[in-house]
């Protein structure tokens, strides 16, 4: 069972992941939007998405800190367990509150704004579904576990991340997922399902965050394209094998 | 010098009537679609008054365009790339759909469905947004022909400017139309805003487009554009923008709007411009050199040298000839009637306007006077200062002194043309009195008041051996190639691209066969008139005639 869930499931996402993404570039290049709803309310927006998406920023950095950075590593460098324990539920707090409240703040305008609402696809629904659960989860493993450590002392650091980290380089080790609380042993089932459905969504806006825009020139000149115009064959969908 | 061609359009405001068909064909070509209601490539305002959207041109407000920084160099006024990205997820200076207005439709079925009453049934609007019930209370021409000005045209940026002076009331009042489309500027704000660099400038004939597949719809060119001709798609997620038509430009067909332009106000031709030297004239320091500066970008297709070069930068021999003829060289540097519309944002507009004189000729006419006399319009033009500097305030940055200039040569060509007309001596003084001899004069009558079609459109088309690339003779596969994937998947539009030729097939297939009237099921139905020639009726137009007719 543990393997089934800490070794084939993530993988299984992590394909779909990588291979969904892929997919969808090449073949829905036009559906690759953000598809915001700005233009229909902006009062709330104007507040929830900036919350929602800088703490979300700060949420990917920690989860990339505290996954990626081995325990020695820190140690190395002459931070204690206290001190790394003490900045991380910190920043954590803060970036997950602020990323909840958007959160909040921005499903709420979904639900109640008219035009928005009926903007609103079904995939959509689930995306959010599982984003919220995620983060929700997310919230409760650093209050709960971390602060008043409900369930008795965890150290993910010497669990969830070497058994993510192992993971990444293809050694999965299910034991130590196994051996999590039931709180972050959920918050990575979660999460995984949101990186499963990720690439059929409108979460694909995450990938085309334009840094590229602070170096490239200003205007963009660009000779009528010869591949890339509409009366060339179409590029082969899913569904093309009959031809 | 590196010389690029340019497609370019003049229009002459004195012919505009302000009946709105370039902005209806236009619609019908381009923006029928659900997600695009609001969407006008092409609007036509009357000013004084607070266009589309409202009080577009308040820049203070919606920072468009460009500006310079203290050491004189060029920055968008919204702000650098970095204040551009942090404010990514949620735009401050992006207009609300309330700046626009809310799309509507009307409750049409109520007229037949409603069972016998003592009342006439009446169709109700409704909301194309949210599908509600709705009052309309705004519109994209919501105070045409001044209609309701007295209540808010003082809120006309332009007009502010020069406020202290107008009273705004209805006898004093002077009135024209300014239709607009997308200006395909060489220094185009909208690109550099993009963060995804979706959008474009050709390089063959300089249109400005977005790129459908590489938009990321995060607006920021809606707010960068100044003139706001860039619109978001509220159902695609897109942005969208005046094609100048590209896929009959190519062709050599002029512009829906200009083709169906029943004023034939319009004229379209190339300009040949030296691209090194865009950059250094839109940073003119001084607003009122700006529109000097920018025909001094504008090379001679005359001179040998600028031959020369452009054949070298690889522009065929056959284009070289059509920028000689154009038209648009001829308004912007030939007779300089024509003049950029805000230059003062530094964008470098190409859609240029010769500003109209009927406003003075109305007040001559009205005093009884001859409004054909070229002491009664000269003097008029001198004495009527408001509409002339609200004029100055649009195409000059303010500076009255060009359009001044402008409308005496239009006057002095009234002036003298009806010398001519009415059989009498032509006088040679006139033409003198604004720098022009009689023949350059006769020439410009011929040009702005004949008219004749090869005149008002030069436009070379693209090469044969390009052909394949060519939107309008995508010959490749079979329409029925196309489509036969699963659409729509991640949301309206999604999968992979249709040639507009057979997308158009598409839309009006399923536009003449859908039942629905508001948000139709299939959300791309639409009238094709951009294949359109004139001839008979545009198919889609009308429903398909049944077998007893």
């Amino acid at each position: 069972m543990s393997t089934f869930l800490w070794v084939v499931v993530p993988y299984i996402c992590l394909t779909v992941f990588v291979v969904g993404h892929a997919w969808r570039y090449r073949y829905d290049k036009f559906g690759w939007t953000t598809r915001s709803s700005q233009l229909y309310e902006r009062t709330l927006l104007r507040i929830g998405s900036p919350l929602f998406h800088f703490g979300m920023l700060g949420v990917v950095g920690g989860h990339v800190i505290g996954l990626l950075v081995p325990r020695s590593w820190t140690a190395a460098v002459g931070i204690d367990d206290h001190v790394y324990h003490v900045v991380a539920v910190g920043g954590g707090l803060v970036a997950g509150i602020m990323a909840t409240v958007g959160m909040v703040i921005l499903i709420y305008r979904r639900r109640t704004v008219g035009p928005v609402f009926s903007a609103t696809t079904p995939m959509d629904k689930v995306m959010y579904l599982f984003l919220g659960v995620a983060i929700l989860l997310g919230m409760w493993n650093t209050i709960a576990g971390s602060i008043f450590t409900l369930g008795g002392e965890y150290n993910y650091r010497e669990g969830v991340s070497v058994w993510y980290r192992s993971f990444l380089a293809f050694q999965p080790d299910a034991g130590l997922m196994a051996d999590a609380p039931l709180g972050f042993q959920l918050h990575a089932l979660v999460a995984f399902g949101l990186f499963a459905l990720w690439p059929f969504t409108r979460l694909v806006h995450v990938f085309s965050a334009p840094v590229g825009y602070l170096t490239r020139p200003y205007i963009v000149y660009r000779s009528r394209d010869e591949q890339e115009l509409g009366s060339h064959t179409p590029r082969r969908g899913w569904d093309r094998i009959n031809k | 010098m590196r010389v690029m061609a340019q497609m370019a359009m003049v229009m002459n405001l004195d012919k505009c009537i302000g009946c709105h068909t370039c902005s209806v064909t236009c619609k019908q070509a381009w923006t029928n679609r659900s997600g695009t209601e609001y969407i006008w490539f092409n609007n036509v305002e009357t000013r004084p008054g607070l266009g589309y959207p409202r009080t577009y041109e308040d820049q203070d407000k919606w920072k468009g365009g460009w500006e310079l920084n203290k050491s004189g160099r060029m920055k968008l006024k919204g702000g650098g790339r970095f204040k551009s990205l942090v404010t990514i997820f949620s735009n401050p200076k992006l207009p609300s759909i309330d700046e626009y207005y809310e799309p509507w439709t009307y409750d049409y079925a109520t007229l037949t469905d409603a069972p016998a009453q003592e009342h006439t049934p009446v169709a109700r609007p409704k909301s194309l947004i949210s599908g509600k019930n709705m009052k309309i209370s705004w519109s994209a021409n919501w105070d045409d022909d001044l209609g309701g000005s007295t209540e808010t045209a003082h809120r006309d940026p332009m007009l502010a400017k020069i406020a202290d002076k107008v009273k705004f009331e209805f006898e004093q009042t002077f009135m024209f139309y300014l239709p607009r489309i997308c200006e395909h500027c060489l220094n185009p704000s909208c690109a550099a805003s993009c963060p995804s660099g979706a959008i474009y400038k050709r390089e063959e004939d300089g249109i400005v487009l977005v790129d459908q597949d590489k938009c990321r719809g995060w607006r920021k060119c809606v707010s960068g554009c100044p003139y706001k001709k860039i619109y978001f798609n509220h159902r695609t997620g897109k942005a969208e923008k005046c094609t100048f038509c590209f896929p009959r430009i190519e062709v050599g067909l002029p512009t829906v709007c200009a083709e169906t332009c029943v004023g034939r106000l319009r004229y379209i031709g190339l300009m040949l411009y030296d691209a090194d030297k865009v950059l250094e004239a839109a940073s003119t320091e001084d607003e009122h050199g700006l529109y000097e500066a920018q025909r001094d970008v504008f090379l001679d297709p005359f001179d040998p040298e600028v031959m020369r070069e452009a054949e070298k930068a690889g522009i065929a021999r056959d284009w070289i000839d059509a920028a000689q003829r154009s038209p648009i060289y001829a308004l912007i540097n030939t007779f300089r009637v024509a003049l950029p519309l805000h230059p003062e944002y530094r964008t470098m507009p190409m859609v240029w306007y010769i500003p109209p004189l009927s406003p003075v000729v109305d007040v001559v006419q009205e005093t009884g006077e001859d409004a054909e006399d070229k002491g009664n319009l000269f003097a008029a033009i001198d004495a009527l200062r408001i509409p002339v500097e609200y004029l100055a305030e649009l195409f000059t940055a303010g500076d009255v002194a060009p359009v001044d200039a402008v409308l005496k040569k239009l006057a002095a060509m009234r002036c003298y043309m009806r010398d001519i007309n009415m059989g009498r001596e032509s006088d040679p003084s006139i033409p003198a009195a604004v720098g022009m001899s009689e023949e350059e004069m006769y020439d410009m009558y011929r040009l702005l008041a004949i008219a004749k079609y090869d005149e008002r459109y030069v436009i070379p088309s693209a090469h044969t051996e390009q052909a394949h690339s060519l939107e309008e003779l995508g010959t490749e596969c079979a329409v029925s190639e196309y489509g036969g994937g699963q659409h729509d998947l991640f949301g309206e539009g999604s999968g992979t691209p249709t040639p507009i030729a057979v997308e158009n097939f598409e839309m009006l297939q399923n536009r003449q066969t859908a039942d629905t009237l508001a948000g139709p099921e299939n959300k791309g139905a639409r009238v094709n008139l951009l294949n359109w020639d004139g001839k008979g009726s545009p198919p889609g137009l009308f429903p398909p005639k049944g077998p007893d007719s």
